[in-house]
């Protein structure tokens, strides 16, 4: 049984034929190509394949692609713009809050649900937000000091604008 | 994952033929256990039923008695950005708050925890003391259980072939009523309950406890009622003598199993601390509304 589902992507309405078994994760990848969502432990516990449906951060190795119908998905590769880092990822390299890379995907993605719901998060709160995204290279720290200061970024770009 | 169908009926009537078509048919709601245990082989049903797109199954209502009706399959998420519900029961939406993480929270829900039919569900004791009433719908129509008869041992609930949790009803919270809940983990966040205790309790016009409810999870096969713990709170004040008949009532309620959580011993005696602790937040709340 192929199910037709219909999504928009990063703003891009997309289209595509999936088996009932096939998850999220695994259509962006193999279907879609977008291969900046991870799989880590594929049992919801490390954060590496978060991704942005309607608003709301999920694990996207615990959803069916089909429950996808008609959702609006939002994946780190829509993060940039016009070639142009979103300032999350700026921070993250300033700061050099990774080093192998691979939860780095889900931890943008995380952070940016956070900031999106939470412009000024306390160290607490954005430490607390991201407990579902697991780092073993960096101990979390830098990880923390760049989202405080994109948080920062993002305010003054607002009150610029 | 191995094959199945899915469904995502957009009513009550075709959610329930496509559940009663096949023995192996499960719910799907949010899916933080569902999928895991489907991509882990541990089941493996003919037909997937999506129900999110049933009317009543995700939302929250107030009632017109002035309680709150909460479709099954409403994310833990929008629990706790609802308006009034995390002021009006405050136990019931901590519980479902503290399972998993922020993505968890973006899907898990109080019907899928409920049906998981885990003895450590977060949410399952917030909503027994909470006095919850399950809407369950299914081939023989519509039925209301309270939520402590759906878990009978640990995987396994009291629906019928073809029944799902449509909604939970709770009551109409008064004035000076409160409710809490409290798990102990051995780390802050993404942690299975070694113990979890709910307390709801309301206060009559002398400040003493007029009702009270006590729900402790992880100390037996289901999620538990204790009927004499939340006895021993009423007509009082949360006194020492209350309070230690609470801890000794909450202890004489377990039957837990030793693992690599916690021993027998450690959990029965946490049991009573925490029904104390959750009981004085619970107390706490309620003189301060």
């Amino acid at each position: 049984m192929k199910l037709h589902v219909s999504t928009t992507v990063n703003g891009d309405a997309a289209e595509f034929l999936t088996d009932p078994g096939t998850t999220l994760l695994d259509a962006l990848r193999d279907e879609l190509g977008l291969t900046g969502s991870k799989e880590g432990c594929g049992s919801g516990d490390c954060g590496a394949c978060s991704v942005i449906v309607d608003g709301r951060l999920v694990c996207s190795c615990l959803m069916l692609a089909a429950e996808a119908e008609g959702k609006r998905i939002e994946t780190i590769e829509g993060l940039a713009r016009h070639g142009e880092l979103h300032p999350i990822q700026q921070k993250f390299l300033e700061h050099a809050a990774l080093q192998c890379g691979f939860c780095t995907p889900g931890l943008i993605v995380a952070s940016k649900a956070l900031l999106d719901a939470n412009p000024d998060p306390t160290e607490e709160e954005a430490r607390y937000w991201l407990a579902g995204n697991l780092c073993r290279c960096t101990g979390y720290d830098k990880v923390i000091r760049a989202v405080l200061d994109a948080a920062a970024e993002l305010r003054q770009e607002r009150r610029v604008a | 994952m191995a094959q199945f169908n899915y469904v995502a009926p957009s009513s009550v009537d075709e959610a329930i033929s496509a559940l009663a078509s096949a023995p192996t048919a499960r719910v799907l709601a949010g899916g933080t256990d569902l999928i895991v245990q489907m991509k882990a082989g541990r089941v493996r049903p003919a037909t997937v039923v999506d129900v999110k797109r049933v009317p009543g199954a995700v939302g929250i209502q107030k009632a017109a008695d002035g309680g709150y009706v909460i479709g099954a399959a409403t994310s833990g998420a929008v629990l706790g950005e609802h308006a009034t519900l995390p002021r009006d029961w405050p136990g019931v939406v901590e519980a479902a708050n503290l399972i998993g993480s922020t993505q968890v929270q973006g899907r898990a829900s109080l019907g899928g925890n409920l049906c998981n039919a885990s003895p450590a569900a977060d949410s399952v004791p917030g909503l027994i003391a909470a006095r919850a009433v399950c809407v369950i719908v299914g081939p023989a129509g519509r039925r209301e259980a309270p939520v402590e008869t759906i878990q009978v041992s640990p995987g396994r609930t009291s629906l019928q072939p073809g029944e799902f949790v449509l909604e939970f009803r709770l009551p109409p919270r008064p004035k000076r009523a409160s409710d809490a809940y409290l798990r102990l983990i051995p780390r802050t966040e993404m942690d299975i309950a070694v113990v979890g205790a709910g307390v709801s309790l309301a206060l009559g016009d002398d400040g003493k406890i007029a009702e009270a409810h006590v729900s402790l999870g992880a100390v037996a096969p289901t999620s538990l009622l204790v009927g004499p713990a939340g006895a021993a709170l009423v007509g009082g004040k949360l006194d020492e003598a209350s309070l230690a008949a609470l801890d000794a009532a909450a202890r004489a309620a377990c039957n837990p199993i030793d693992d690599k959580r916690g021993t027998i011993d450690y959990r029965t005696k946490i049991a009573g601390v925490l029904a104390r602790r959750v009981a004085t937040i619970a107390y706490a709340r309620a003189e301060a509304r």
